[in-house]
């Protein structure tokens, strides 16, 4: 089902040749990221720098291996524990309902209503983040939606006759949670997981865009991108692209996968 | 059902109410010591100069009594006091507020014009050449983070052909409204991030109300497909669009707290950003505050809005009954609702009902038993 979908495919390859560029490409393609070279600041794309160099000196094909491997590890990492997070307080809030689900959700509402980006920024500002707090920070600050996808599924999920069966054997609420509703809810678990990759790497890019990101000399696509936009009025147009085109072709890959995922889930739309 | 207008502004009371506790959770989390940091670090030698600070500011109370100090202050439209920019926040807040809403409501303006026509004309020409193009399209900017889009926008349109201004206005609202050469730029970043969520949205929801029962009967009524589609199909279309207005604010808002920092735009997120940029923690919780409160009125009046639009779920009536459009199966003079006839009482059976007899043209009271 997953495979007939051609856009699938086209964003399984894609998303796998970025992976390999970035974690694969340092190993054939050695430049120096660490030590700021002065010496040739700012170098048009010509022999020896295939995407010329940045404003301290540092390569850019290099650095777009070196920072797309932080945001992706930031992107796929923060997503995972998001979705862990996400799928275990919804699942909890619907499977209990009553006063559980009143109170979980409201909380819920409430941290929704402070955009990602602001409560991240704040987080970030209290306590300047590696990348282990990067991930931590914006997990924490996007498993809402997802739990409340999750909620939904559970209160569905709580009345069929299977979990009221385990129920009157005497199982426990936690075998209900663990074995039943998460499991039963994996079409909207994975499809969800997805889309939160894609907007975990926008939410990591957005932060170093914007300074508060990763420290230097680590760096990611969106620190790439700030440094290119300082220098922006000289026109050196190839350090804003490669980062930004890097990013873009990242998150319609992982739409694609994401959307063949989801037609492939949901029955109602497999006879098309 | 007036009921469920209520039940929701509770929940939105209570929801701004624990975006508060939040807030003081993360005020009460920062670390160091409030009074060194705005007295300096030299006063750590003077002891009872930091006790006192404590006591006058109310640091030295219970963490219980902090937190209603500081919701009385909120109440009062007291949200803080900037240390580092020497100014209240609300001053703050006044002065850069109406610079964000300007920005964000052009825009989303711009975008609702020009995303509902094109998602109807994908949804419409489904599967040919228009659709396919501007669904790549949608997906191009969708997927393209605010800051690559407004910095490409500054390096064709300002650096290379001199048409814009690369930054935003720097002067007061007037000058957003009168310089559109700078505010043009701005405008047109968050405007199309925000088009490729709108038309897709708009595509799929014309997609399905293509299909519902209503269009084929007012087609074999010999309704022109050009009326069911802008009569029918649209207008019920625009109940989810404006669902998602409500619901997308919150990412219209990280939009534009992108699009000012990249245009140095001074309005309210480009403050958000230098504050946490400067770590002026009660510039940015006072924001946050702020900014959670529009997100709750506008999922509030989404919601509201939705009720309204949609009579399948009227959970609240406008108007009274008696305004209602008269439809064409209703009685041409309806008599006032005094008139009817007291119910018999010697039946309570559930199927007795009062109806409008066209024949007799009277109230009478009958039982379907």
């Amino acid at each position: 089902m997953f495979l007939e979908n051609r856009l699938a495919i086209v964003g399984v390859v894609m998303l796998a040749l970025i992976f390999g560029f970035c974690f694969l490409g340092p190993q054939f393609y050695h430049t120096d990221q660490i030590h700021v070279n002065l010496g040739n600041e700012n170098l048009s794309p010509g022999a020896g720098h295939p995407l010329g160099t940045d404003v301290n000196g540092y390569d850019v094909l290099g650095r777009l291996m070196v920072g797309g491997q932080i945001s992706l590890e930031v992107g796929l990492a923060a997503a995972v524990l998001a979705t862990f997070l996400g799928t275990l307080w919804g699942a909890v809030a619907g499977y209990f309902g009553g006063v559980v689900d009143t109170v979980m959700m409201r909380l819920v509402d409430a941290l929704l209503s402070i955009p990602t980006l602001f409560l991240a920024l704040v987080v970030v500002s209290m306590f300047p983040p590696t990348e282990a707090e990067l991930i931590l920070v914006i997990a924490l600050t996007s498993w809402l939606t997802t739990s409340r996808l999750i909620r939904g599924e559970a209160l569905s999920l709580r009345v069929r006759d299977y979990v009221q069966a385990m129920r009157v054997m005497g199982g426990s609420s936690a075998r209900a949670v663990f074995r039943h509703i998460a499991p039963n809810a994996v079409g909207t678990i994975v499809v969800n997981a997805t889309f939160q990759v894609a907007d975990a790497i926008l939410t990591v890019v957005a932060l170093s865009y914007l300074g508060l990101g990763i420290r230097p000399p680590q760096t990611d696509w969106g620190g790439m991108l700030n440094s290119g936009l300082d220098s922006i009025y000289d026109g050196y147009w190839w350090q804003i692209f490669p980062a930004g085109i890097a990013i873009i072709l990242v998150v319609i890959a992982i739409n694609f996968i994401g959307d063949a995922l989801r037609d492939s889930f949901e029955v109602r739309l497999q006879r098309r | 059902m007036i009921g469920f207008l209520i039940r929701r502004l509770l929940q939105a009371a209570v929801v701004v109410l624990l975006v508060t506790m939040i807030t003081f959770i993360l005020l009460r989390a920062i670390p160091g010591n409030v009074a060194v940091a705005v007295l300096g670090p030299a006063s750590y030698r003077n002891p009872q100069v930091l006790a006192a600070f404590d006591r006058e500011y109310g640091f030295d109370r219970p963490w219980f009594d902090q937190y209603l100090l500081w919701l009385g202050h909120l109440l009062q439209g007291n949200l803080g006091f900037s240390w580092t920019l020497d100014q209240s926040v609300s001053s703050l807040l006044g002065s850069h507020l109406p610079k964000t809403i300007w920005l964000v409501g052009v825009s989303v303006a711009i975008a609702l014009v020009v995303a509902v026509p094109i998602g109807v004309w994908q949804a419409v020409r489904r599967n040919g050449v228009v659709d396919y193009t501007f669904t790549s399209l949608s997906f191009l900017f969708y997927a393209a983070p605010t800051f690559f889009v407004g910095t490409v926008l500054i390096l064709v349109f300002s650096v290379k052909l001199h048409i814009f201004g690369p930054e935003g206005p720097q002067g007061g609202l007037m000058d957003d409204i009168t310089d559109w050469r700078d505010l043009t730029l701005p405008v047109v970043t968050l405007a199309l991030v925000t088009i490729a969520l709108f038309s897709r949205y708009t595509r799929s929801a014309v997609m399905d109300n293509l299909t519902e029962d209503y269009v084929r009967t007012a087609r074999a009524k010999g309704a022109s497909g050009r009326r069911v589609l802008w009569r029918h199909v649209l207008r019920n279309s625009l109940i989810p669009i404006a669902t998602l207005l409500g619901l997308s604010l919150p990412g219209i808002m990280s939009g534009a707290l992108i699009t000012e920092s990249v245009f140095n735009y001074p309005g309210m997120g480009y403050l958000f950003f230098k504050a946490a940029e400067q770590q002026d923690y009660p510039t940015e919780l006072g924001f946050i505050i702020v900014v959670a409160i529009a997100v709750v009125v506008g999922s509030l009046l989404a919601d509201i809005a939705y009720a309204v639009l949609d009579p399948r779920v009227r959970y609240i009536r406008l108007w009274p009954s008696t305004w209602r459009p008269k439809t064409s199966c209703q009685p041409r003079s309806l008599p006032p609702q005094g008139s009817r006839p007291a119910r018999p009482a010697a039946c309570s059976c559930a199927a007795w009902r009062c109806s409008w007899r066209t024949g007799s043209r009277s109230w009478a009271w009958s039982c379907s038993r």
